[in-house]
């Protein structure tokens, strides 16, 4: 089972309740095939540094999970189906970046009031 | 008395360029990981048309710099970053 993490951007024209439908969805199909969710952020509404066919203001929502590698091509022809998906990203976390990422989720839940300030300070939401 | 052997005098003093040694700042701070998710911190590494610095004016050594890179497409990709922008960021 290896470590990966995924991006996506929704279009901003879905309602509050579409935009937790799509994320549910891809959630239920990474733990519908064997994978398991670790942690999951959403984001939330932000604006795109360049407009991305037409629109300036996108949803994210970032997953880390852990999958069987052959698993990883079916998520991304889900995330390319689905035309609510504006632009998705996967990709394998290595040593570094998997160490990085759990001190970033013990230093989150941690430190939710005050972010840190060094480079693996956590994203201010 | 004929002026002394006239020295010459510049208008503006002249600034020896004292040569900075440049360092890698991962490997000073020991960073091992660059995140892709923070455009704060790589914006550091971009210049104001949002392109990636050479090593030679940042100094990084070549394994961070090709992380840097990476994080810097990988944030392009994800609309995070500009791909060419004119603006002071």
């Amino acid at each position: 089972m290896k470590h990966y993490e995924t991006v996506f951007i929704l279009t901003p024209v879905l309602s509050e309740q579409q935009m937790k439908e799509t994320v549910d969805g891809f959630k239920s199909v990474i733990t519908g095939n064997g994978g398991e969710i670790v942690n999951e952020e959403l984001w939330g509404m932000r604006k795109l540094a360049y407009p991305i066919d037409h629109k300036s203001t996108g949803f994210y929502t970032l997953i880390e999970f852990d999958a069987e590698p052959d698993f990883v091509e079916r998520l991304d022809t889900a995330f390319r189906r689905n035309e609510k998906v504006l632009r998705s990203l996967i990709f394998r976390l290595d040593k570094d970046a998997h160490e990085y990422a759990i001190k970033r989720r013990s230093l989150k839940s941690a430190a939710k009031a005050e972010p840190e300030t060094t480079n693996e300070e956590t994203k201010e939401d | 008395m004929a002026q002394t052997q006239s020295e010459i005098r510049y208008l503006t003093p002249l600034s020896v360029e004292v040569k900075k040694k440049k360092y890698c700042r991962f490997k000073r701070s020991g960073i091992r990981y660059i995140d892709y998710k923070d455009p704060e911190f790589l914006k550091k590494f971009l210049n104001e048309q949002g392109k990636i610095l050479p090593r030679r004016i940042t100094g990084t050594s070549l394994k961070f710099q090709r992380r840097v890179a990476r994080a810097v497409k990988r944030a392009r990709h994800l609309a995070l970053l500009p791909y060419v922008t004119d603006l002071m960021k």
